[in-house]
């Protein structure tokens, strides 16, 4: 397992590799002179060169683009326009909550989205099934941003149970993490757990109806061990699939879920950062995004090959 | 007959289709007594699967359903027990083996925690106990270096290999009757021949009861001491072995043993009777073999035949058992 993680960790350098290459385009790419966008309309001639100089933009392409490769390796990505520290530090300090909000999400995801699915698989068209899958449907169709709103609006004005914003780091306090960001959570959750639940459904569906099924009951095992081991271990392949794509999914959500419940994280950093034009800022937050994002693929394509045993990993070399 | 393991009274099987209720076994009735090798045989598409899983439960509800009958095991009907008690008889005092190896081993698990699971769920025994006794069993089936096979997944093992295993499990808790479905016919034809002895054997040393159901008289030749003819979910005939080839007195088990392969010869199965099974959606009435049989008169059309009583242990479901007297075996 260790040896097809390295592996697939050293396919990931060329995305990154070609990630970064866009990364860099991009500043090339802004019709006009990138320096002039930058100033702003009221910088004078002076602080237009001198930002050109800043970014080097004054050198020849090939000289531009190994130096950006160059402080890459060495973890820098520069200074942001805006805030005047390095890229990498106030992505730094934002990541965490991002990764919380979407790590709980992605927890609520799982919970309540494979519940539903298993209850709904096994009460196979009754009202339960279709009790469940309506509820999924509802999820699948309501905008997370909309969803936050609502919740702020019953849970926070109206009850008054749970602050409207701020973010509390877990490792600070639970309860502070708990009462700050179930709201996000479960705004961001909604859409996925529908999408899981739908998913994890005709996975069991399909699962339960197979041989080994019917060699488990023959067995004498008790349901629960029929359904919760024998067929969910199988259902599992297909899932996993998914969870990987909604972890990815969950991650980009969250910069909107953010923004609506003031939570400072990625979301409102980059937002920031592409409204006022802060290109390194952009730059650098579309590197770590898509980076985190391949984590996440070669996590879930771990995942995958420890659920399905059919997967030749680095048994067979 | 009180000395019966198992006594199958009237079972009667239907599921519900798009096209209304197909009645898949249609009042069958009999008895395997402890230590006998009882042969199933019929067409494929004959019921012989759907009686085998109604006793046990294992047919899934819906569609199935079972409409009357019993299926008296050691004295309590299976039919009508608790599913939890059901449960304790399942792989304890009956084991299983399925037709198709390929697909009835779960992939997701290393086959000696299948029969492992086994043992630790009735047998009340640890994971190295446990473990010990599934390298045991491997070995017993027939499966070389078990120690270190146990490890193995199932897409690692050949079929014939994958329907050991099965054995292993279904073998795992010392059940008193073993009910095998077509065990070697998805297999090549030495390993079935493999196969059947190993059964044969384990059958010997474990004096367990077995429920054989095959579509091959060539397999029931080999192995039952008794067998049970069905046709179109009702049974034919029933006959002890000898009876069965010397002096079978249903027209239909006639066909069949004038259409008889060897074991080697399996592949021209039991095709040589002019026509096919009928339509389960929709069977001719009377006796279901009418159209298919040479004997058949106006009265066989009309009316389901009783079952008629010619010796001890020998019956079937025919009218004309006087007519079909003076077989020949070819
Ligand atoms: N899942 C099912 N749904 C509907 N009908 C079924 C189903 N399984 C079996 N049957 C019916 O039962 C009949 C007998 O099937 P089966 O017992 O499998 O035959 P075999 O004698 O080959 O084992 C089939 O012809 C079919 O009409
Ligand atoms: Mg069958």
């Amino acid at each position: 397992m260790l040896a097809f993680a390295i592996k697939r960790l050293l396919h990931t350098i060329p995305i990154l590799a070609i990630v970064s290459l866009i990364a860099f385009g991009m500043i090339k790419l802004v019709p006009g002179d990138p320096a002039v966008v930058m100033g702003g309309t009221n910088a004078t001639a002076a602080e237009i060169d001198q930002i050109r100089r800043n970014l080097g933009l004054d050198q020849p392409f090939h000289v531009q683009l190994g130096a950006f490769y160059w402080n890459l390796l060495h973890g820098d990505l520069g200074n942001s326009l805006l805030l005047n520290v390095p890229v990498t530090s106030a992505i730094i300090e934002r990541l965490p909550a991002t990764l919380w909000l979407s790590a709980y999400a992605m927890l609520l995801t799982l919970i309540f989205g494979l519940a539903t699915g298993i209850i709904a698989a096994l009460r196979h068209n009754t009202w339960v099934d279709q009790a469940a899958t309506t509820l999924a449907l509802i999820g699948v169709s309501l905008p997370n941003f909309w969803l936050g709103l609502v919740m702020i609006v019953v849970f926070s004005v109206h009850l008054g149970w749970l602050p409207t914003s701020g973010f509390v780091d877990p490792a600070e306090s639970i309860v502070g993490f708990l009462r700050t960001a179930t709201m996000p959570a479960a705004a961001l959750a909604m859409l996925q757990i529908g999408l899981l639940a739908r998913i994890t459904r005709s996975a069991m569906l399909e699962v339960l109806r197979q041989d080994y099924v019917r060699t488990a009951r023959a067995k004498g095992l008790p349901e629960w061990v029929v359904v919760m081991k024998h067929a969910l271990a199988n259902a599992m392949i297909p899932i996993v699939t998914v969870v990987g794509l909604i972890f990815s999914v969950l991650i980009s959500g969250s910069i909107v879920i953010e923004t609506i419940f003031t939570i400072p994280g990625m979301g409102a950093l980059l937002g920031n950062a592409i409204l006022r034009r802060d290109y390194p800022m952009i730059q650098g937050g579309l590197l770590f995004v898509a980076a985190a994002l391949m984590l996440l693929n070669l996590l879930a394509d771990m995942l995958y090959a420890y659920f399905d045993p059919r997967v030749q990993v680095d048994r067979d070399g | 007959m009180s000395d019966a393991l198992l006594s199958v009274r009237n079972l009667t099987t239907a599921f519900a289709t798009e096209s209304g209720r197909t009645i898949a076994v249609d009042d069958v009735s009999f008895d395997v007594r402890a230590g006998e090798a009882v042969g199933l045989i019929g067409e494929s598409g004959s019921g012989k699967s759907v009686a085998a899983l109604s006793i046990l439960g294992l047919l899934p509800t819906p569609p199935a359903r079972v409409l009357a009958g019993s299926a008296v095991f050691e004295g309590r009907d299976l039919l009508q027990m608790p599913a939890k008690e059901l449960r304790r008889i399942r792989g304890k005092r009956i084991g299983m083996i399925f037709q198709e190896p390929m697909t009835s081993l779960n992939p997701v698990f290393p086959i000696g925690e299948q029969i492992a699971e086994s043992l630790r769920l009735h047998e009340r025994i640890g994971n190295e106990a446990a473990r010990k006794r599934a390298i045991a069993l491997l070995d017993r089936v027939g499966i070389p270096s078990a120690s270190r096979r146990l490890d193995d997944y199932p897409h690692q093992l050949s079929g014939g290999m994958r329907q050991r295993v099965m054995i292993a499990i279904a073998l795992a808790c010392d059940p008193k009757l073993l009910i095998a479905d077509e065990p070697t016919t998805a297999l090549d034809v030495t390993v079935q021949a493999q196969l059947l002895d190993l059964l044969n054997d384990l059958r010997r040393e474990t004096g367990m009861a077995m429920l054989l159901i095959t579509h091959n008289m060539g397999v029931i030749a080999e192995f039952a001491d008794r067998v049970v003819v069905m046709y179109s979910g009702r049974v034919a005939e029933e006959a002890p072995i000898e009876t069965l080839f010397d002096a079978p007195r249903h027209p239909y088990t006639q066909g069949l043993l004038g259409a008889t392969p060897t074991l080697a010869q399996t592949e021209a199965r039991l095709r040589t009777i002019p026509g096919s099974l009928p339509d389960p959606a929709a069977p001719p009435p009377g006796c279901r073999f009418a159209p298919r049989c040479s004997f058949a008169d106006a009265e066989c059309s009309a009316a389901r035949p009783a079952e008629i009583s010619l010796a001890v242990g020998h019956r079937a479901a025919c009218r004309r058992t006087d007519a079909t007297k003076n077989w020949q075996a070819a």
